[in-house]
């Protein structure tokens, strides 16, 4: 049984790191190295990463996504506190079908509002703007808050809440005094999952944007190309692809705990 | 009081789009001049139906879905009872599955294009270095193998969520009754089947209807390792292409009202099915 435990825990180790591996490996060489499929780096040398900063706004494209992403999770969560909050604390007729239309809202097929969506928002005048992605990520985070938060609250014992009551605080101090803190790591694990969700988005970002500068991260390096067709910086692309995974791969390691229970929060309880 | 503002903005960013599009779907709108369409009834809708294309990519994404699906499951299950098994280093195991989640879509694209590719790709050399192929294989050129190198890149990264929800439920199964079994001798295979299946069901019901409505509308995936290929194309890529590459707002409107309601349509499915088999299982 040990062995055959210790094989398939390689197995599944190989399977998911490998990828992530090759691609480092890669972004560490350049010209001939780079079509040598050795397992070590040949001649490792920084000079793509030093090159998709120089050639291309790449610094600029994260600094967008750092504020789409940022934007989102702030729009996010300061709307569905409010929101989870009457769901899970105010008995109300139809309760029960408004967290499915919300939940269903979130599976939705993103193409389906693509054209609705980019009549509005050039009608708005915010084409080309990164008003446009946090607007139009509302559509997907929104939901996915609304349903973890409200699975959350519905787990704090009433009676906190109730003391404050007849203590004679209004429902507004109830929310930002008592539900706020005690529901800390409840948005911590929302923020997180909206904050990739939303960094990682790509079919609003390359449709909503049309200027480099403007970008976010997945378009850019989605658009990365060479002098031709038949020239692909595979280099390039690999160094960008590791320095944007890299910081996310260090966050989901620091907060497994609360992404698992995230993840599953709406799964298992719901 | 509370619920208004998330209400407002859901309705505006989904609703309102939404009702645009079935409008848009039903008329002859073009991309820069919607403003002067008129209704042309189901014109689209017929349209559609003789189009070759888009029922090529309807089979394409209802392909790449039961295939990634299938094989996911079956991988998230196995790496969920490896992972809930005692081990030293299970934490660090449990962190390293999550990476494949972590990374961007975009990127693991990128990163497995590069991987298939047919000259310089470390697939095609380790296969010819075990001997398995004499020359290059052109992954992602051949239509077939194409579509088999998007779902190998879209089972390695989903299988995480699949696992680690899996794994949560596998943790909410008492010890007692796996105690019990073993105390009676019961073969661990049997115990699979009758106790640990059913046991997870309604957690992996959830999860397979979540990945299959995420496979059904993939873009992202198959758009940057294909591009617009006829051959690979999903019903979202189809869409947006008539939409935004076409300009023609009334045809893709119509292909992305059809989507929805084929995704609709199986989740209606999957949940019928998924209450029959409990049913069943609750019966013995």
């Amino acid at each position: 049984m040990r062995p055959g435990l210790w094989l398939a825990v390689g197995l599944i180790l190989l399977f998911s790191l490998f990828p992530f591996y090759w691609a480092i490996v890669s972004s560490l060489e350049t010209g001939t190295a780079l079509f040598d499929a050795d397992l070590l780096p040949s001649g490792a040398t920084l000079r793509n990463y030093g090159e998709i900063f120089a050639a291309q706004p790449f610094g600029r494209n994260i600094l967008n996504s750092l504020l789409v992403a940022g934007g989102t999770v702030a729009l996010a969560l300061t709307l569905a506190v409010g929101a989870a909050y009457a769901l899970g604390r105010v008995a109300f007729r139809g309760r029960g079908l408004l967290l499915m239309v919300i939940l269903a809202v979130s599976m939705f097929p993103q193409v389906a509002v693509l054209s609705g969506l980019f009549e509005l928002i050039a009608a708005l005048g915010l084409y080309n703007s990164l008003w446009a992605l946090i607007f139009s990520y509302m559509i997907f985070t929104l939901p996915f808050s609304v349903w973890v938060l409200t699975v959350f609250m519905r787990d704090l014992p009433r009676e906190i809440e109730e003391a404050a009551i007849i203590d004679g605080a209004g429902s507004f101090t109830v929310v930002t005094r008592i539900f706020l803190p005690l529901m800390a790591p409840a948005l911590a694990s929302t923020g997180l999952l909206a904050f990739l969700v939303a960094w990682n988005e790509f079919l609003f970002a390359l449709t909503f944007t049309l200027s480099d500068k403007v970008r976010t991260v997945p378009v850019a390096i989605a658009l990365i190309s060479g002098q031709s067709q038949y020239e692909i910086p595979w280099g390039h692309m690999m160094a960008a692809s590791v320095t944007v995974t890299l910081p996310l791969i260090l966050l989901v390691l620091l907060f497994q705990r609360r992404i698992v229970s995230g993840l599953t929060a709406g799964a298992v309880k719901g | 009081m509370y619920l208004a503002p998330t209400l407002l903005v859901l309705a505006v960013v989904g609703g309102w789009p939404l009702a645009r599009t079935i409008w848009f779907s039903l008329s002859d709108a073009y991309l820069g001049r919607a403003a002067e369409a008129s209704f042309i009834g189901l014109d689209n809708y017929l349209l559609l139906a003789g189009d070759g294309e888009w029922w090529g990519a309807v089979w394409n994404t209802v392909v790449f879905a039961a295939c990634s699906v299938t094989l996911e499951t079956v991988l998230g299950i196995g790496i969920a009872l490896v992972l809930n098994a005692r081990f030293t280093g299970r934490g660090l195991v449990r962190a390293a599955v999550l990476v494949p989640w972590a990374i961007p879509l975009v990127v693991s694209a990128k990163m497995w294009a590069w991987m298939f590719n047919d000259l310089y790709g470390v697939i095609n050399a380790g296969l010819a270095g075990l001997g398995l192929i004499d020359g290059p294989v052109a992954w992602l050129a051949d239509p077939d193998l194409a579509m088999a190198a998007v779902v190998m890149t879209d089972v390695w990264k989903t299988t995480p969520f699949m696992a680690i929800l899996v794994l949560a439920g596998l943790q909410m199964i008492p010890d007692d009754i796996y105690e019990a079994a073993r105390v009676d001798g019961v073969h661990p295979v049997k115990v699979f089947f009758r106790i640990t299946l059913p046991l997870v069901w309604p957690v992996l019901l959830v999860a397979v209807i979540f990945r299959t409505l995420d496979a059904l509308r993939v873009f992202d995936l198959i758009y940057v390792m294909t591009s617009n290929s006829r051959d690979t194309a999903s019903m979202s890529v189809f869409a947006r292409q008539q939409m935004v590459n076409f300009g023609d707002l009334g045809y893709g409107s119509a292909a992305s009202v059809l989507i929805v309601l084929i995704v609709g349509l199986v989740t209606v499915l999957w949940l019928m099915a998924g209450r029959v088999r409990l049913g069943a299982e609750g019966g013995r």
